[in-house]
């Protein structure tokens, strides 16, 4: 099939933003990749994807902004509580066994998921010896993620999520309601390192005994979905896990051989031990 | 009607419909033939919290694979494809079937406008796209998009939908190729699987 000139642009766009601002959205997923750069151009009001290249290119203010949508942050506190239910019951276990213990929420846009498993990790007496690196690439959601302050309309969903994923208090007790806004409780915070980090082009900066990585590798074609696996292989320990999205699979990826499938529809993963290394095909 | 128009140039078919879809697909999906060359996509609004049923519901019913679409996996040959509950369901090049938890469209994910939309890049005019009953206007802007690349669109006549306002809104963005009832639309799927016909008889 030819390649259309929206592609065309598209393709422009990103090699334009890698060279002028290092953000690399190359080796994103095509169809979702489309849809956000139609989305930025009614946003910024460009007729064309060139259009919103020239913006982009002399306005970073703009670029900001396109940023935003091609990041899109969307997330909630304990989405998918059944995940949540098997890191407690499944993980949790192995977890305790570590004196000290270092978890990679990896793309944690506005910061839901490292307050869920931070919060997870107290109830389960855990959290005085954890270390939470999460990391994303948009400064602005890191800006919010460490504020940790959402619209207190959005609790009563959380709350709901939590209680199915086997919470044991009010969630209440993890947050300060005040005009309209649930402030997460600052001694969670003590707990969470967040930082700029971005799978695509950056390197390990640890070695963690999980990763939680959840609805992030599908924006990404299987070339950088390897190299983001390959991250997460190797900053894991020996048996370390790894948590992704509920309709998200290794199967497709060079790594399905690198790790144990542990919970099967929650998609926790465990990685195997070193004998296994042989049935690991190294991408490229 | 029912004759097998398409079935040299149909490579995808993707179905939307929300209020009153199951039993509307119930008329149309057992109808599919084995045999059956393209994959057929489905978006139906669902409830976001609950998983959803339908592989169970369909999959007894139909001759042709059911499955709920899982992120990058490989796009087989007449299997159906249902969008899971709160994601969009994409077709990405490959093909492959692609999710995405960008935020609702028309207050929905998954949406109808984002699967129809991807066909449109995706295949183009070898894309044919099939609205249903549905109670809002999710999908309006995908038919119009695989028009605009020269896929087929068809919707159903609205007279017989439980809930007219998905096919109305379709239907005011611009012209559609087939306006149908569940059975033409059915006999018009089973087409779809027909062997080439020769060209002189």
């Amino acid at each position: 099939m030819t390649v259309s000139s929206f592609d065309i642009e598209r393709r422009l766009l990103f090699d334009a933003i890698y060279l002028k601002y290092h953000y690399d959205f190359r080796g994103y997923a095509e169809a979702s990749a489309r849809r956000r750069v139609r989305t930025a151009m009614v946003r910024l009001e460009c007729a064309t994807v060139s259009q919103l290249q020239d913006r982009v290119l002399h306005d970073p203010t703009a670029f900001a902004d396109v940023l935003d949508v091609l990041t899109v942050p969307v997330s909630e506190m304990f989405r998918d509580p059944g995940y949540f239910k098997a890191l407690r019951e499944r993980v949790v276990p192995m977890l305790r066994t570590y004196p000290s213990l270092k978890v990679w929420v990896a793309g944690c846009s506005t910061g839901e998921e490292a307050y869920s498993i931070a919060i997870l990790l107290r109830e389960e007496g855990l959290l005085e010896r954890t270390i939470i690196y999460a990391t994303d690439i948009n400064p602005r959601t890191l800006q919010q993620a460490e504020a940790g302050i959402y619209d207190i309309a959005r609790v009563p969903g959380f709350s709901e999520n939590y209680r199915r994923a086997g919470g044991r208090a009010p969630l209440s007790d993890h947050y300060t309601a005040r005009y309209g806004r649930a402030a997460i409780d600052t001694t969670l915070k003590r707990h969470i390192v967040f930082s700029d980090h971005s799978l695509a082009t950056d390197s390990v900066f640890a070695e963690v005994q999980l990763v939680s990585c959840r609805n992030v590798l599908i924006y990404f074609k299987r070339e950088l979905q390897d190299r983001a696996l390959s991250l997460f292989h190797e900053a894991l320990c020996r048996r370390g896990f790894l948590g992704i999205g509920s309709k998200e699979s290794l199967r497709w990826s060079a790594f399905a051989q690198a790790f144990d499938d542990i919970a099967g529809e929650d998609r926790i993963y465990q990685k195997r031990d070193e004998d296994g290394r042989a049935a690991l095909r190294r991408p490229h | 009607m029912a004759e097998p128009l398409y079935a040299d140039r149909i490579e995808a078919v993707v179905i939307g419909t929300s209020a009153g879809g199951v039993e509307a697909l119930l008329a149309l999906l057992p109808a599919l033939p084995a045999g059956l060359r393209a994959p057929v996509f489905v978006v139906l609004h669902l409830p976001r919290e609950r998983p959803s049923l339908l592989v169970d519901i369909f999959g007894p019913k139909c001759a042709v694979p059911v499955r709920e679409a899982v992120d990058k996996e490989p796009i087989s040959a007449g299997t159906i494809y249902f969008a899971p509950p709160d994601y969009h369901l994409l077709i990405d090049d490959g093909p492959i079937v692609s999710l995405s938890d960008d935020e609702p469209v028309h207050h929905s994910r998954p949406s109808i406008d984002v699967l129809f939309e991807s066909a449109a890049d995706a295949f183009g005019p070898g894309a044919l796209a099939i609205l249903l009953t549905g109670g809002n206007e999710d999908g309006a802007a995908g038919v119009a998009a695989v028009r605009e690349a020269g896929g087929i669109v068809v919707v159903q006549d609205p007279e017989e939908a439980y809930a007219p306002t998905m096919v109305e809104a379709a239907l005011a963005r611009g012209p559609v190729h087939h306006r149908l009832r569940l059975a033409d639309i059915a006999g018009l799927l089973r087409g779809l699987a027909a062997e080439k016909r020769p060209v002189r008889d």
